[in-house]
């Protein structure tokens, strides 16, 4: 690889786990090995963000630096937040994997949140 | 049409002729929609016959991304995930274009919700360059590129949000734009990274794409970001001459790493700017070279949050393994291809507890600094021109091996993206084995009217089809 340095330092087996984990991602033995070795190759380059000196550097928050945006203030103004009626919701809920429809409504149904 | 030489129902008739033709070696379309175009065509004809005046793009037949949602025509995102996924409502986007008369033939396949530059990360398999089979049409948006470029659709809608429609355009040798963040609605683009995502046009020529861009351009109170800015005549603008203009070239764009023929292709592209009355100007551009780290954390950290979503509960696939959790994981492990999930580890690592400050919020100071790179050198120039790939179209199966390879074909277009601002790329002459090669113009925030038209100039005095 590239960038590589040949020592993995970043991520370990347990550091992939955890993430794994916190993303709800499924992963089989070696896909695990595989994310842990390439997550550290591309973060080792990510490293070269640290040649800059960034203290005095506000973080972009959106699409566009807003500080020099040519868009005047109401161009970027919020809609007024008024109630709408939709369509979509029924629609929505008759393209779900297990879609339920009881006496007060049609749901999503969902496993079994707790094993006793 | 208005002259009656064909009615909107036999040009329909037409490009599906040629997609069934075509579809099967190039793998563009995932879905067709031949009701709702036949009707929209017929709508159309029945204008023709009424003597009406025909809105812009009067049954102009046109190809979806399949990341853009249709109502009542699968939206898959290239994804295992969503096979079976049928939107109940219409982007704005595609909205706007079927008000103004367009035929939707379909969707086109592309990389995995939008991730990827060679469309080898679909689920439903690679899309091949229509200039050489064997070659890759660029991603994401390779089937948009690929369609327009084959001839089965006269235009096409893609998302870029590092480079998914300048980067296939370039390498399959057809002009393709991504507009200011916030003039075009993301309302119904199923996201990927929400401050990066941008919907915008494929076309056969800068004015097709004026077209669209007119069409397509404008404010949504679905979308929050998207901007009340007038929306300037886009056609007039292609149109209008270009001396005077001056054309800022960064030298960080030249560096190691470039195929020698781009390089060729992109200093007479240039040359025949300064011909057209241009006047050059060397810029410094010195954050560039941080634009592909910034990016992939920026832009996985925002997946990581928006794909949380696909859970195996409201839509799409589920693979039941017992109570709610372990369904979720597996659901989201099988139904996550490999790139995908990848993404997701390193969006998900990045914003995790201990290492936010270090990756995330670092990434976007130095995002700032990329920005303001931008608006220095547009004090200095009025559109900052580039190459838009460092290489031609690579084989299938070339650069699969090594993720970070990969990422590097999207080295001078992930800028813009992070920056915010407009970019085209244009054809500009192909290479000795006849790869297209690409020319990138730039323009200031809503400065899409002066991208066009140094686009439009360039492709009136011949700059597609250099040497």
């Amino acid at each position: 690889m590239l960038f590589s340095t040949g020592e993995s330092v970043k991520i370990s087996r347990e550091d992939a786990l955890r993430v794994a984990g916190l993303a709800h991602l499924d992963l089989t033995e070696a896909e695990l090995a595989t994310y842990q070795e390439q997550l550290d190759s591309i973060l080792t380059y990510v490293d070269k963000l640290n040649e800059l000196d960034t203290r005095d550097v506000e973080p972009m928050a959106g699409g566009r630096p807003l500080a020099f945006d040519s868009a005047t203030p109401e161009d970027s103004s919020l809609r007024e937040d008024t109630p709408r009626t939709s369509a979509v919701a029924e629609r929505a809920i008759s393209f779900a994997p297990d879609p339920a429809t009881t006496s007060s409504g049609r749901y999503f149904r969902v496993p079994k949140v707790i094993d006793r | 049409l208005s002259a009656k030489k064909v009615s909107a129902r036999e040009l329909t008739d037409l490009f599906y002729d040629r997609i069934k033709k075509r579809n099967p070696e190039l793998n563009a379309f995932l879905a067709l929609s031949p009701e709702r175009a036949y009707a929209q065509a017929d709508r159309v004809d029945a204008m023709v016959s009424r003597g009406e005046k025909l809105p812009p793009l009067g049954g102009v037949p046109v190809a979806i991304k399949d990341v853009i949602s249709t109502r009542g025509i699968t939206s898959t995102c290239g994804s295992r995930i969503l096979e079976n996924y049928i939107p109940p409502y219409d982007a704005t986007a595609v909205e706007h274009l079927e008000a103004a008369g367009a035929v939707l033939l379909g969707k086109t396949n592309c990389d995995e919700f939008a991730m990827g530059s060679s469309n080898e990360n679909s689920a439903y398999g690679p899309v091949r360059n229509p200039a050489a089979l064997d070659r890759v049409p660029g991603g994401s948006s390779g089937g948009s590129a690929a369609a327009v470029a084959a001839g089965l659709a006269v235009a096409a809608l893609g998302t870029d949000t590092g480079g998914s429609i300048r980067q296939p355009g370039a390498l399959c040798g057809i002009p393709a734009m991504m507009p200011t963040y916030g003039r075009v609605s993301r309302y119904g683009l199923i996201a990927f990274a929400s401050s990066l995502d941008r919907i915008g046009p494929f076309g056969r020529s800068v004015e097709d794409i004026a077209e669209v861009m007119g069409v397509l351009a404008g404010p949504d109170p679905n979308d929050a970001t998207s901007v009340r800015d007038p929306v300037p005549n886009y056609a007039e603008a292609a149109r209008a001459p270009v001396n005077g203009l001056r054309i800022g070239i960064p030298r960080e764009y030249f560096g190691e790493g470039m195929d020698p023929e781009v390089h060729k292709n992109v200093q007479e592209g240039i040359a025949l700017l300064e011909r057209l009355g241009c006047k050059r100007v060397s810029l410094h551009m010195p954050h560039t070279d941080y634009a592909i780290a910034t990016y992939y954390i920026v832009a996985t950290a925002e997946a990581s949050s928006n794909l949380a979503r696909y859970d195996g509960v409201r839509y799409g696939l589920r693979v039941p393994n017992g109570p709610l959790l372990a369904t979720y994981k597996k659901s989201r492990g099988r139904g996550f291809g490999a790139e995908v999930k990848r993404r997701i580890m390193l969006g998900t690592y990045a914003l995790s507890a201990g290492y936010y400050d270090a990756y995330y919020l670092k990434a976007q100071k130095v995002r700032t600094l990329i920005a303001r790179d931008f608006i220095e050198a547009f004090r200095q120039a009025d559109v900052v021109v580039t190459p838009t790939s460092p290489v031609p179209a690579f084989r299938l199966g070339e650069r699969t091996a090594d993720p970070l390879q990969m990422y590097l074909a999207d080295i001078y277009t992930v800028t813009g993206s992070l920056a915010g601002v407009p970019g085209i790329s244009v054809p500009c002459g192909k290479t000795s084995a006849g790869l297209p090669v690409g020319l990138q113009i730039f323009g200031p925030h809503f400065g899409e009217a002066t991208v066009l038209r140094v686009a439009g100039a360039f492709e009136t005095a011949g700059g597609f089809t250099l040497n």
